[in-house]
Order: C-alpha cells, then structure tokens, then sequence
C-alpha cells in the first residue's frame, strides 16, 4: 500500500509545489513543528473581510507533509474563512477514516491522501498544514 | 560459528521470513532463552525480592542477586554491589545527574559531547539549570570523532563532570574513553561513560576503562525492556543521597528521619524488576556462550559489507567517518532529494525496517545542519542478504518518489 500511496499527486506536489514560496504581504503566519519527526513549516495567509485572498508555506519535512501544505493552500486560497475550516475539518475527518462521499469530492487531491487514515505513523505529517491553518483562522484577529 | 544457527534463536526473526531487521540500535530481538527465563521467573520463583522470609521469597532473591553477579563478571566490577538494576541506560544517567549532580555549584562545569543522546544531554542541562553549573560541549569533528587536542582544550580547573557516550547512536564512532577518563580524574572530574551502544557489541572492561560511571540498558542486548544497569564505583555511590525514595531502600524509619539502606539497594527503590535482571543475565550468558570477541568480529564484517553496498549507491551520503570500521555496524545516511522519513516508508514497504528522524539527537543533528537522517544498524544474526535487501531497495527510491534517475 505505501508503494501505492506515492502516487504522481503526491510524488508532484512534493517535488514541484506551487505554494512553497515567502508571502511578503501576508497579514497570518504560523509556524507548525512535529517535534518528535523534524517536520516544520510555516503557513503564511492574506485575509482581506474574512477571504483567503493569497497564502504560502515555507520550510522542510516528509513528501507527505509537504505536498499536504501544498495541496490544501491550492485549495483554501480563494475561500472565505469559514469554508477553509469546514474543509479542514472534513480533511481530518478523512484520516480519522469518518467522512462521506461527497465530502471527499469536495477535498479534490486532498483525497490523495486518504491512505494515510491506515497508516497511523504518517498521520502526524498529513495534517500538520491544515493544524497549523485551524489554529491559525481559529485565533482572535490580532 | 554458525550464525545461521544462532538467528534460529530468535523467534521474532523465524515469525517474520520476509522483514529485515535493520534498526538494532533501537532495540535488540531477543533469543528463545531470554524469553524462557523471564517466563521461569514467574511460573517457578516469582515472590518479592528482599522481603519475606520464606522459601519462595529467598528463592526470588536468590535469583534478582546472582543475576547482579552475573553483570558485574560481565563488565568486570569489582563489587557486586557497584551494580544498580535500574530501567534502561535513561534512568541510570538520571540517577547520577539528580545525585552526584547535587553537589555541583555555581561556577562549575559540566562537559558533555555534541554526538550525545538525550538521555545524557537532557539530564546535565537540566542538572545545569539546577545547580547554576555551566554546561560545556565539545564537538566531534566531521569524521566523527572528538580528538585527545579538543577535549583538552574543553576540559579546565572547573569541570567536575564528564559525561560522553562510548559509541555514538548516529555515527557509530567510538570515543576514546580510556584517554579521557585519565584526562578528567587529573582534573578531579568525575566520568561517565554511555555505554548503551558500546556494551552489545564490543567487550566493556570496567577496570580497562577506569569510568567512575557506566550506564547500560538491556533491551538493546537481547534483555527484555525495562530492565537496565548503572555501574558506579563504590566509594562514590556511597557517598551520594538516594535518587527515588520509597520500599526496600531504607535502614530505620521514624516520622520525621529516614536512614538509607547499604547499597545497591540505597538505589532500587519499589519493588524491583527481578524476572527482567533474570532475563538480562540470560542474555549476558547468551552473548558470552557465542563470545564477545567472536561477535565483534562478525559485525565487523557485515559492518564492512553493508558500507561497501550502501557507498556505490546513487545519491546517497553516509554521515560520519569514510572508513566501515568506525561505523560499529551503525549507518546514518541521506538520500539527495528524498527526506528520511519517506526512504523509511518505502522500504517498510520492502519488508525493511530501518530508523528515521533525529534518532533522540537533535543537538547533533543541528551541527551537521540536517533536521533528520535515515539510519541502518546492524547485530550479529543479521545476514548479507539482509543487507543486499536494503541496498536494492534504496536503488529504487528516488524513482519511486518522482525523481528521473
């Protein structure tokens, strides 16, 4: 299955990410670390009247890690706040192994990633990007 | 010998035909008879150790203390009483850093190596923190190896300790503990010695080495988890207060004054871990029924093979030194292009296990400027197939991750 699971999505999102790059006007960033595996990234977003109008990430880790940061920015950017955090939660539910059809077409790649819902020692690089964006929307606008 | 009829010893191995055990540095598979001894304990002598007085009771006291002796022949103590059964080579560092590191005072030093685990760099920092000490690191060099001119010039009039590992978990070098233990007691140091990579794979002689401390944890020898030693010299652990307080490590109790126990047992507060010490014993007689030298040499050479097939592989660059015989059967590498934790995927896929990550040494990993690394490491009952496996698999990974060549 892990064979599999290196499909072209991934294997491309890693390796030509669109939105690995520094965001000079970005108004969000925060950093989000695996400590116990190395990975560490920062996630860089421009919201303007609660829309995702711009974002990036910056930093190292798994092909896993990276190419999730890189998919979910492809597919948050563009989106008001609040369907950014559905979508997350939906993408989390999809690695607990709880989420439904329909729910998945809306992930679009971010559904390449179900296979890691049976592989518990990736999951931790799988959602570090869409922790780090819950965490970060969720927080009071400073 | 006939190492093809020692792996048959381990059923782990027998269970799984088709995985290749490549993290021996981790944890240690454990032969039949080790398994068997820890199930005697229980089926014919289990009773709590150093209470009771009948028969059973002594039996299992009988047994926890021979199973001392036995450690002590091993690593050649003088003392039976110089062995401490603790729970792994962590909470032996933690016992000497909360109570020979006590007595430190502001001003004094503290030195310890960059090639450290944390389980004897975490223990001095805190201790540091604790006690206004400073903690000083001497850093090994790109080979790997920490020279007699570095150590000299980290060790001055206030350092009182020394801690540094015998052989390093990532780079499988080996330091030069004799030299430097005479170094610090001309220092008035005291030192001690890391021994969890060193004592399953090379012979250890106390008295060769004259450590004031050694830490070892079983389970990386073939010894259940949860069973690990502590040696330390005599007049010093008498000298020290008690680490964890409780049963069995007391003399005279009243309400408000204690009175500690003579040693060991000064140091095994609770209820120890008898059938594990047991277990480690039998492992102890495993390692010396094939003997000491004879595995040494057999790691050797699988060391010198794997370094040789791993070396012709495309892209990839083996930390540390560029000679097999200073890696002690531990390869730290990285692959160009593909992180560390996806080369340790795609060869579990393979049936491999290997390690990846920062392998419990992060200070180390911040000096060769890589948050993560992939790392083989090899004991006796591993075979050239084995290692062939791991070769030809690493060949495959950077295609199967995207990459042209």
């Amino acid at each position: 299955m892990p064979t599999n699971f290196y499909r072209e999505i991934i294997n491309d999102h890693n390796l030509h990410p669109g939105n690995k790059h520094t965001l000079e006007n970005a108004n969000l960033t925060l950093r989000g670390v695996n400590p116990s595996c190395g990975d560490d990234i920062t996630l860089l977003l421009r919201v303007e009247d609660d829309q995702i109008t711009d974002g990036a990430y910056t930093g190292d880790g798994c092909a896993i890690s990276q190419a999730s940061a890189d998919i979910m920015l492809d597919l948050v950017i563009g989106r008001s706040k609040e369907e950014a955090l559905r979508l997350a939660d939906i993408f989390l539910r999809m690695i607990k192994g709880s989420v439904s059809d329909e729910e998945m077409e809306e992930l679009e790649e971010a559904g390449a990633l179900i296979d890691v819902s049976h592989m518990p020692a990736r999951v931790k690089c799988a959602v570090l990007g869409w922790h780090t964006l819950e965490n970060m929307l969720k927080l009071p606008e400073s | 010998m006939n190492w093809n009829e020692i792996r048959e010893d381990f059923p782990l191995l027998k269970n799984y035909p088709d995985v290749a055990y490549l993290d021996n540095a981790a944890t240690l598979q454990k032969p039949n008879c080790v398994i068997e001894r820890e199930k005697q304990f229980y089926l014919t002598e289990n009773a709590n150790p150093l209470r009771g007085l009948y028969q059973l009771a002594v039996t299992a006291t009988d047994a926890y203390e021979k199973a001392r002796e036995t450690v002590r022949d091993f690593i050649h103590a003088k003392h039976t009483e110089e062995i401490i059964f603790t729970r792994n080579a962590s909470e032996s560092l933690n016992l000497v850093s909360y109570t020979w590191g006590s007595f430190l005072k502001e001003g004094d030093e503290i030195l310890i190596s960059t090639m450290e685990h944390h389980s004897n760099l975490i223990p001095w920092q805190q201790a540091a923190k604790r006690t206004g000490a400073r903690l000083v690191y001497i850093a090994c060099n790109e080979e790997g190896f920490i020279t007699e001119e570095a150590f000299k010039s980290a060790l001055t009039d206030r350092t009182r300790i020394v801690s540094m590992t015998h052989i390093s978990n990532v780079l499988g070098t080996r330091n030069d503990i004799r030299r430097f233990a005479q170094l610090a007691h001309e220092k008035d140091a005291v030192f001690i010695c890391d021994g969890a990579q060193s004592v399953p794979h090379i012979s250890v002689n106390i008295q060769d080495l004259d450590v004031d401390f050694l830490s070892f944890s079983g389970h990386k020898m073939g010894a259940p988890m949860g069973i690990g030693v502590l040696y330390g010299k005599k007049e010093l652990l008498e000298k020290m207060p008690p680490f964890l307080f409780g049963g069995e490590m007391i003399e005279y109790v009243t309400r408000d004054e204690a009175t500690w126990a003579e040693l060991p047992h000064k140091f095994e507060a609770g209820t120890v871990n008898a059938a594990g010490a047991c277990a480690l014993a039998e492992a102890i007689r495993f390692y010396q029924s094939i003997g000491m030298n004879h595995i040494e040499e057999r790691e050797s050479e699988l060391g010198s093979f794997a370094f040789e097939q791993l070396r012709r592989i495309p892209h990839l660059k083996i930390l540390g030194s560029s000679k097999a015989a200073d890696h002690h059967g531990i390869f730290t590498f990285l692959l160009e292009g593909v992180h560390p934790h996806d080369i340790a995927e795609i060869l579990s896929a393979d049936g491999i296990c290997i390690r990846a990550g920062h392998h419990c040494a992060q200070v180390l990993m911040q000096q060769l400027k890589t948050p993560s690394t992939a790392r083989a490491s090899l004991a006796f009952y591993n075979t050239e197939e084995e290692i062939i496996r791991l070769a030809e698999s690493l060949k495959t990974v950077r295609r199967r991750m995207g990459y042209a060549d």
